[in-house]
């Protein structure tokens, strides 16, 4: 972890809104290095994309950030627009969830990439254009040049993600944050995309963060995962260790609540996920544990060491995780 | 909540826990309507413009108790002394007109008489722009063209020049004028408001229409083999009211200024010698003018720029109040 | 594209007909020719008046408004000089209508170029941050200055600046018994004129664009521009201001049929010859030799500006296909 490029220490957001303070990420450390994918994984609303976007600042203006987020040792926090606008697409690139409604549907794909290149590159447009077409080709859209002169709405869903990609790796960023790519698309191309976003982890030796709540696509594309839940990370380990044995009651229900084939019925996790206008104090998730005890509401817990991985359940060492999962990985 | 499968768990922890989450949760267990209400309130010009627009409507319902005078009454005698065109005093808070009558409470009487033609013009508008607009929407192919060729057609026409020419026209045909009303009454006025401004409305509900109808609970409705009719009654109309409520009150204002626009030209209605409307009230303004009897001009345009602007920021409100965009984290 | 516009333009005149078939009836039922003509010349003998509703074609019952109605169209689109002629001496209707459309246009186009670059300005910069003071204090002047009716606006101004401080002639556009071309007392008379009129267009368009750029502001592809590492200027321009554009250059050019007739009560305020003057006048009289050819070029411009709506808006909107 020494090697990271990307290094997040106690960062939190919060959201002012009409109806008070939204705590929508609270004290999160997060590190990513050269090469590796990251996923970060967690319910709609635990904060796993609003980290992401507000390292960036591409948050609605109602959102505080505090805390450290350093890519290459420049501060993201608190940073001046120039920094950030020097940071944005060059050392990090973001890739979103939907991709039809992310580009913007009056100018031809083509423009878009090319856009993005001469942002940070000092070149003419015929040449960004040339190299925007090269781009669509890396990342597998067939007859590049005639694609590139037409619009969004005349790319299908995946095709749309793969011009996302293009413009994602055009100025050869050190960190690719992939905000629930495959989200927002059919099975098949799922599984198509990850694949173009493992080649270029492969190939480019990149950074790439993985944002997604379906364990399916961590599992077969995430070196280490992030577990996250109401604001915090709560299960840190390798992706291995995290199937075969999870160490957080949260993340074994999430794994319980996952199809299996064998399996007569799923079993959901109770309950809601916390109100984050007065997150619980103590243990966010033990309203819905079923190991919950007078001590989960002591106080936050924080990440502790546990067999192999991290975990941030101060009861892990008193309580039978397996009894309740019923994971055999 | 979770049952007692979990072991270490005791019962007195989870009821503790459970309070605290419902307490957590209390903001999202509101009614959308409680919601919308929430979001109007929050609005503050349209706050105090809703204060402003119920004591007026006080003022204007209960007239034969708030207006110090009959509608036709002079503020005093001829023989005990000039009562013509006098300035704002005691007497006339603001001022009298040029037959002596005080026109705080013509001004009283007119409102009233402006807000009824206002809100039944506004309320015929939107009934038939309404049911034009839904039944082009839902049933589409010929009703949709027929009713998008008659709006094109309506729209051809700048407001002012169309009301113009369809009051001399439609006040000449005799049959019409038995129905409606001669071409001078209140409610001829109202008439020709409601058939030249039921198009916004129209577009408006076709277009929500179009757009629910490709929702699924409208699919799941026609699945299960509800009736056009049924579904435009019990689905699209609930989910159009919001959009409806704020053309409807627009076209309240936008009625009201109609006629006082009509009236400052000469042809307005005449309510008659038994009642007055904002816009009598305003035509005397351009002699007032003239003349430097500026009471009789900062008055009544006064009147009509408050009603304006209340009503304005009113439909306002409702517009954040029927965006339920507004709560979501932004 | 092509061909829809072609198309268009086919049903366009079948259109301009079917209208100005109603408008021709509505005036004929509106104005009763022989009761208007007496009017206006009160000493004309019996044949005069008989001669004046032959030679028009003003004949009554709905067969004869049909009969009329041809027989005026073929004259109509022969020419101006085919046109009938105005109640009043048997003058001819163009000249007196042309010099109004310039006074119009004139009026017209001035206050429109002023307000929608006005408008459209304090709309962007009132969106870039919104709820700051400019934001709030621009939204909220527009909204107050957009409720006021442009009679009262024209009558206080007139009252204020013309009667009461005498900064600018009160009426008309030339004094009384000028003669011929005069740039700086042309403009004087413009002034407050162009202001009533200005008012509203910005009012209006600067609510709808900053209306439109927040839409636009809060989507997807604004969040991927400014990822890009783009600078906010450029995010605004390219991905805001155009995308927010599709929607406002759609209602100015409908708009601008509307503008003509909103222009009446402008106009009749400060006396000002142009067209809103011209139809009062034709109304008053009840001149429908006058009255046809305004509402005419009313319809067609409407019509037309509703085509270039329509265009626009797919020229603008890749996305929009016309057929």
């Amino acid at each position: 972890m020494d090697a990271s490029v990307l290094s997040l220490r106690d960062l939190t957001v919060s959201f002012k809104t009409p109806n008070g303070t939204v705590q929508a990420v609270r004290g999160v450390d997060i590190d990513v290095a050269a090469g590796e994918m990251v996923g970060v994984v967690g319910e709609s609303g635990s904060g796993k994309s609003v980290t992401f976007l507000g390292i960036l600042g591409l948050l609605p203006n109602s959102a505080r950030i505090s805390g450290s987020a350093t890519v290459e040792g420049v501060e993201l926090v608190g940073a001046t627009n120039k920094v950030m606008r020097g940071v944005r697409g060059k050392k990090i690139a973001m890739i979103f969830q939907d991709p039809l409604s992310s580009l913007n549907p009056v100018y031809r794909v083509g423009d878009q990439v090319a856009e993005m290149i001469r942002a940070h590159q000092e070149v003419s447009k015929s040449e960004a254009t040339a190299r925007a077409v090269e781009l669509l080709d890396i990342v597998g859209i067939p007859q590049p040049k005639v694609r590139s002169r037409q619009y969004p709405h005349e790319f299908s869903g995946g095709m749309r993600q793969r011009v996302m990609i293009a413009m994602a790796i055009a100025n050869d960023p050190e960190v690719l944050i992939a905000d629930e790519p495959t989200t927002a698309l059919d099975v098949t191309v799922q599984a198509q995309i990850l694949e173009v976003i493992q080649r270029i982890q492969r190939d480019m030796k990149k950074a790439i963060v993985m944002i997604t709540h379906d364990l399916g696509v961590i599992a077969r594309v995430a070196d280490r995962v992030q577990v996250m839940y109401a604001g915090r990370v709560v299960e840190r380990a390798a992706v291995n260790d995290l199937f075969a044995t999870p160490t957080h009651p949260y993340t074994v229900g999430l794994l319980n609540s996952l199809p299996r084939v064998g399996q007569e019925r799923l079993l959901p996790i109770p309950g809601r996920p916390p109100n984050m206008l007065q997150p619980p104090a103590g243990c966010a998730f033990r309203a819905r544990c079923p190991h919950s005890a007078p001590v989960c509401a002591e106080k936050l817990p924080e990440l502790q060491p546990y067999a192999h991985s991290m975990t941030a359940c101060v009861r892990i060492k008193e309580i039978d995780l397996a009894e309740t999962s019923g994971v055999t990985a | 909540m979770t049952d007692a499968t979990a072991p270490g768990t005791s019962r007195e922890v989870d009821t503790e826990v459970f309070v605290d989450d419902l307490e957590a949760l209390n903001v999202k267990t509101m009614t959308p309507l409680q919601m919308a209400w929430r979001r109007y309130w929050r609005h503050k010009a349209a706050a105090l413009s809703t204060v402003i627009m119920g004591i007026l409507l006080l003022v204007v319902i209960f007239a034969p108790f708030t207006a110090r005078y009959g509608i036709n009454e002079q503020v005093l005698k001829i023989s005990e002394g000039n009562n013509v065109y006098l300035s704002p005093r005691k007497l006339a808070w603001m001022g009298t007109d040029d037959i002596g009558r005080d026109i705080f409470s013509r001004l009283i009487w007119g409102i009233r008489t402006s807000l009824f033609i206002g809100v039944v013009s506004a309320i015929l508008s939107v009934v038939i722009g309404t049911a034009a607009g839904a039944v082009a929407g839902l049933y589409g192919g010929v009703f949709d063209d027929l009713m998008m060729r008659v709006t094109d057609i309506f729209l051809a026409f700048p407001f002012f020049v169309a009301v113009v020419v369809a009051r001399a026209s439609l006040g000449n045909i005799s049959w019409i004028t038995n129905i409606i009303g001669e071409i001078s009454s209140i409610k001829f006025i109202i008439f020709l408001f409601a058939i030249f401004g039921w198009m916004g409305v129209a577009r408006l509900v076709r277009g929500q229409v179009l757009a629910l109808k490709e929702r699924e609970f409208i699919e799941a409705a026609r699945a299960v083999g509800a009736s056009n009719k049924r579904i435009i009654v019990s689905h699209l109309l609930p989910n159009s009211i919001g959009p409806i409520l704020v053309a409807l009150t627009l076209s309240v204002i936008g009625a009201i200024v109609a006629e006082s626009t009509l009236a400052f030209f000469g042809l307005g209605p005449q309510p008659g010698s038994d009642s007055t409307s904002l816009g009598k009230l305003v035509e005397l303004s351009r002699e007032g003018a003239k003349q430097g009897n500026w009471w009789l001009v900062v008055f009544p345009c006064g009147a009509l720029v408050l009603l304006a602007v209340c009503i304005n920021f009113i439909g306002d409100g409702l517009r954040d109040a029927v965006d339920a965009k507004l709560d979501t984290v932004k | 594209m092509l061909r829809f516009i072609v198309r268009r333009m086919l049903w366009l005149p079948l259109t301009i007909v079917l209208v100005t078939f109603i408008v021709y009836c509505a005036v004929r039922t509106g104005w009763h020719p022989e009761e208007t003509y007496k009017r206006a010349n009160p000493r004309a003998t019996r044949a005069k008046v008989e001669e004046y509703l032959a030679v028009n074609g003003l004949y009554e019952g709905f067969t004869g408004f049909v009969k009329g109605y041809f027989e005026w169209l073929w004259r109509f689109v022969r020419g101006p000089d085919h046109w009938p002629r105005s109640i009043k001496g048997r003058a001819l209707v163009y000249p007196p209508l042309r010099y109004s459309i310039f006074n119009t246009l004139r009026l017209a186009g001035i206050a429109s170029i002023l307000g929608w670059g006005i408008g459209l300005t304090i709309g962007t910069l009132a969106a870039r941050k919104p709820g700051s003071w400019f934001d709030s204090i621009a939204n909220t002047t527009a909204f107050f200055l957009g409720a006021i009716p442009p009679f009262v606006s024209g009558v206080a101004l007139q009252l204020i600046f013309a009667v009461e401080l005498g900064w600018f002639p009160v009426a008309g556009v030339y004094p009384p018994g000028h003669q011929g071309f005069d740039l700086g007392l042309m403009a004087k008379h413009l002034i407050l004129p162009v202001t009533v009129v200005t008012i509203q267009v910005v009012s209006a368009y600067s609510r709808f664009m900053r209306a439109s750029l927040l839409e636009v502001r809060s989507s997807d592809f604004v969040r991927t521009a400014r990822a890009k590492g783009l600078s906010e200027r450029a995010v605004l321009l390219k991905h805001g201001v155009r995308n927010a554009m599709i929607p406002i250059v759609t209602v100015l050019a409908i708009d601008i049929g509307g503008l003509l007739g909103g222009l009446i009560i402008t106009e009749a305020i400060f006396n000002y010859p142009g067209m809103g003057v011209y139809f009062l006048k034709a109304i008053t009289n009840g001149d429908i030799p006058q009255l046809m050819p305004y509402l005419v070029i009313i319809i067609i411009s409407v019509l037309i500006f509703n085509l270039i709506a329509d265009v626009s808006y797919a020229y603008l909107d890749p996305r929009i296909r016309l057929d």
